[in-house]
């Protein structure tokens, strides 16, 4: 298929129906509406079904119960709806069962605004929802990453039963970029646990999330930790770039990571030797890479760069258990950071060793 | 050369889908590109501008905050991106709804009635193709065949037959300025 | 004649941002005029919606307390718990009230809470740039309901107006509209209404107005004040719904 130009947000919901997802239940929200939109428009055609439900938390049990059924389903949102979500994000996990989740996030606490950012990166990777539990999130920074990501999330979902989030901003929603859909043949796996109907001789299938007796409920939670282990091993995603004599390393994942690039070029016009480590999935975190990257001699310090005011950083500094200076650079609310400013950030953390 | 762009105008002048042809014509002519609209709701009257870049390089960011060239289309717009234009670099106004001149002495302005001509052409909603004719003349970013090539694509085949109007819109811009 | 253009006290008179020709602008004037009637604006607090009246804050000239999407039923609840002797009201548009906020405004309304709802119906959602509402007319072409509303898949429009007159604890629910200057009276009257019946403490008041969203339905804004009266009105009707006396 030849390449084309499209918006992100069409690209997630253009990629979603070729993985084969035909249910999606969402609530309008800037910036993100062109995802709904799409699949209202197109879910139809393909004998799926769309609902825009009365609310966030409506539309996210409508993908509990479509995928306790066996149903690939999705739903998308932008920051305030993703926390609307969360109670029924914690009884997917618990229930373990498939789904992707969209957060095309946006600025905030509260209402915010409506330009991009990363300040969700907390409430993504390190539950939102109550419980112990574990959420894959993957962090295009790109819109054709976009689409390859969205045909994989539904795998990884379908593979451990388990939601997986794929989390944008407001500028990867909304920018345009070619994009190429390979047309893959897409085989979902069979789903014995769903909830279809007890056939005569097969044991009744039941989607849950209560535990009332205290063992249970440990042995249930060390159950998933033990799948959480396998997607540690077999899960991690991320690009390593200019770090081989590297002296800083940017930590930054999608839109940050973007301007990293722009800036690494800058830096090394002016003999400034830059890397980039880019988490594609933020859970599981690529820690041995940052470990790694953290051992080499020529590596001085890391720097990372969020639109936020500093949340992935946390997770940066623990993988290399603080054996090099970590710095941060970020901007919030919406804003995003400028290029020169970036540059001039790296230019004064070199003076400062 | 890379082309790092701001097109501005009033919600309604077309500078989206200016910019998605621009950047559709630089990807059939293999390059990278990438497009970025202003989004929210200073949409509603207000000023819309999209980022455009076309390149042989990688895209990094797709936010334009010093650019090769500013297309403004009315007057909020040049007050806005005139500082935005590296030095040398261009300037194109839409003198038919902006009757000022630029302050900046070290870029290269151009002024486009663009909406005059549009009208000349019998339908001023094609203002947006004569700015668009003067931009390809003065930077020879992509061919005027492969906007034509992408204008066919945005159309469909049921608007075909606005291509030729097109087509003169964006010779009649290109008329009018100096390479 | 001169007392109609005068600024009432309970603006700020900030030029507000809504679009040419939206009805937003003309009911925030009623609602002031109300406030000025009454001569309550020193003690009244308004509570702003998520939608297009998000910056509700910004115009009334009075305290205001901006809610979450859909909860400004419970935000004011809240408010009036503290402050009994003040007057609260909420504003809200169509899927602030009638789709993500149906709880929160069927238990306010339960509770017989002593509020004054002002509830725009313009059957779609502006803000967000015109998806379905859950008053969209069946037939209506949205950005989510591009094939037009069906009722096989997404219902009838929902008539909350008839719906709150079922509740024990609602005291008055009126529905106007504002597609001609005499209908504009009406509303101004029926707003007024819901201020006393609340200052009474009678229990829940709410007035729906019938509105425009010229920029989503995408018409000009005279066509669609006629498209309320040829489309809205023959299927929400206009009259007051329930009056505790
Ligand atoms: C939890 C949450 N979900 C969704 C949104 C996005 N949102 C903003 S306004 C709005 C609906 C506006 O429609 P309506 O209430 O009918 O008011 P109108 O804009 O038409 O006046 C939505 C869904 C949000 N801000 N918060
Ligand atoms: S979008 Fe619609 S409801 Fe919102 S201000 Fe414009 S016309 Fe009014």
């Amino acid at each position: 298929m030849a390449k084309v130009l499209m918006k992100g947000n069409e690209a997630i919901a253009e990629a979603a129906i070729q993985a084969g997802c035909r249910y999606f239940f969402g609530y309008p929200i800037t910036p993100q509406n062109e995802i709904p939109a799409y699949m209202a428009k197109m879910l139809p055609k393909v004998g799926g079904s769309f609902i825009q439900a009365e609310s966030e938390v409506s539309a996210i049990n409508m993908v509990y119960g479509a995928a306790g059924a066996g149903g690939r389903v999705m739903t998308s949102s932008s920051s305030p709806g993703i926390s609307l979500k969360q109670e029924g994000i914690s009884y997917i996990a618990g229930a373990e069962l498939p789904c992707l989740i969209v957060n095309i996030v946006r600025g905030g606490p509260g209402l915010g605004g409506i330009q991009p950012a990363q300040s969700d990166y907390f409430q993504a990777v390190k539950g939102g929802g109550h419980g112990d539990y574990r959420v894959v999130v993957l962090a295009p920074a790109g819109i054709q990453e976009m689409a390859d990501l969205v045909i994989d999330a539904f795998d990884i979902a379908d593979r451990y039963r388990n939601p997986v989030m794929i989390m944008g901003d407001g500028m990867l929603g909304q920018m345009m970029e070619p994009v190429e859909f390979a047309k893959k043949e897409v085989t979902i796996s069979e789903k014995p646990w769903a909830t279809i109907g007890n056939k005569e001789g097969k044991p009744r299938n039941i989607i849950n999330s209560l535990f009332l007796d205290t063992q249970d409920m440990e042995n249930h939670v060390l159950k998933l930790f033990e799948k959480y282990k396998e997607i540690e091993k077999n899960e991690v995603r991320v690009e390593c770039y200019n770090c081989e004599d590297a002296e800083i390393i940017i930590a930054a994942y999608g839109t940050t990571a973007r301007i990293a690039k722009n800036v690494i070029q800058k830096a090394g016009a002016q003999g400034i030797k830059v890397g980039l480590i880019r988490p594609i999935t933020l859970w599981p975190f690529p820690t041995d890479v940052f470990k790694k990257w953290a051992e080499a001699d020529h590596v001085k310090s890391f720097l990372t760069v969020e639109m936020s005011m500093g949340q992935m950083i946390e997770d940066v500094r623990l993988s290399i258990k603080d054996t090099k200076p970590v710095h941060f650079y970020g901007r919030t609310g919406g804003m995003v950071p400028l290029p020169g400013d970036l540059l001039k950030e790296i230019i004064k953390i070199r003076g400062e060793k | 050369m890379a082309q790092e762009l701001i097109i501005s105008g009033f919600g309604g002048q077309g500078v989206m889908s200016m910019g998605q042809l621009l950047t559709y014509a630089g990807m059939l002519e293999g390059k990278n590109v990438s497009w970025l609209p202003s989004y929210g709701p200073e949409m509603r009257g207000g000023t819309a501008y999209c980022s455009v870049i076309i390149t042989e390089e990688m895209v990094g960011s797709p936010i334009v905050n010093e650019a090769t060239a500013v297309i403004a289309m009315n007057l909020p717009s040049m007050e806005r991106f005139e500082r935005t234009v590296n030095p040398g670099g261009l300037l194109i106004v839409n003198s038919s709804l902006v009757n000022k001149k630029a302050d900046r002495t070290d870029i290269d302005v151009c002024y486009v009635p663009a909406n005059e001509i549009a009208d000349e052409l019998g339908n001023t909603r094609v203002a947006n193709m004569v700015i668009l004719g003067a931009f390809l003349q003065k930077t020879r970013a992509v061919s005027e065949d492969s906007i034509i090539e992408s204008l066919k694509g945005v159309l469909g085949s049921s608007k075909e037959h606005l291509i030729p109007l097109n087509r003169e819109a964006l010779k009649r811009g290109t008329q009018s300025v100096n390479p | 004649m001169a007392k109609v253009f005068e600024k009432p006290k309970a603006l700020t008179g900030k030029p507000n941002h809504y679009c040419p020709g939206c009805t937003h602008g003309i009911v925030h004037r009623l609602v002031a005029e109300a406030i000025d009637d009454l001569g309550i604006r020193e003690n009244t607090v308004g509570v702003a919606p998520v939608g297009c009246a998000v910056l509700a804050y910004e115009y009334f000239n009075v305290d205001m307390h901006e809610a979450a999407h859909g909860r400004a039923p419970a935000v004011a609840t809240g408010i009036k718990r503290v402050l009994p002797d003040n007057v609260v009201f909420t504003y809200q548009g169509d899927g602030d009230l009638a789709s993500i906020g149906t709880a929160e405004i069927v238990h306010a309304a339960n509770r017989g809470e002593k509020l004054t709802t002002i509830f725009i119906n313009n059957a779609i959602y502006g803000m967000t740039g015109g998806q379905m509402a859950p008053t969209s007319l069946l037939g209506q072409v949205t950005a989510t309901s591009p094939y037009g509303r069906s009722a096989e898949t997404e219902g009838h429009p929902i008539r909350m107006s008839e719906m709150l007159a079922t509740i024990e604890g609602t005291a008055y629910v009126e529905r106007v509209s504002l597609h001609d200057i005499k209908n504009i009276l009406k509303a101004k009257k029926a707003i007024k209404k819901a201020f006393e019946v609340q200052i009474a403490g009678k229990g829940f008041a709410m007035v729906e107005i019938l509105s425009t969203c010229p920029t989503n339905w995408g018409m000009a804004p005279a066509e669609a004040l006629k498209w309320v009266k040829d489309n809205m009105i023959p299927y929400y009707p206009l009259g007051v719904k329930k009056e505790v006396v």
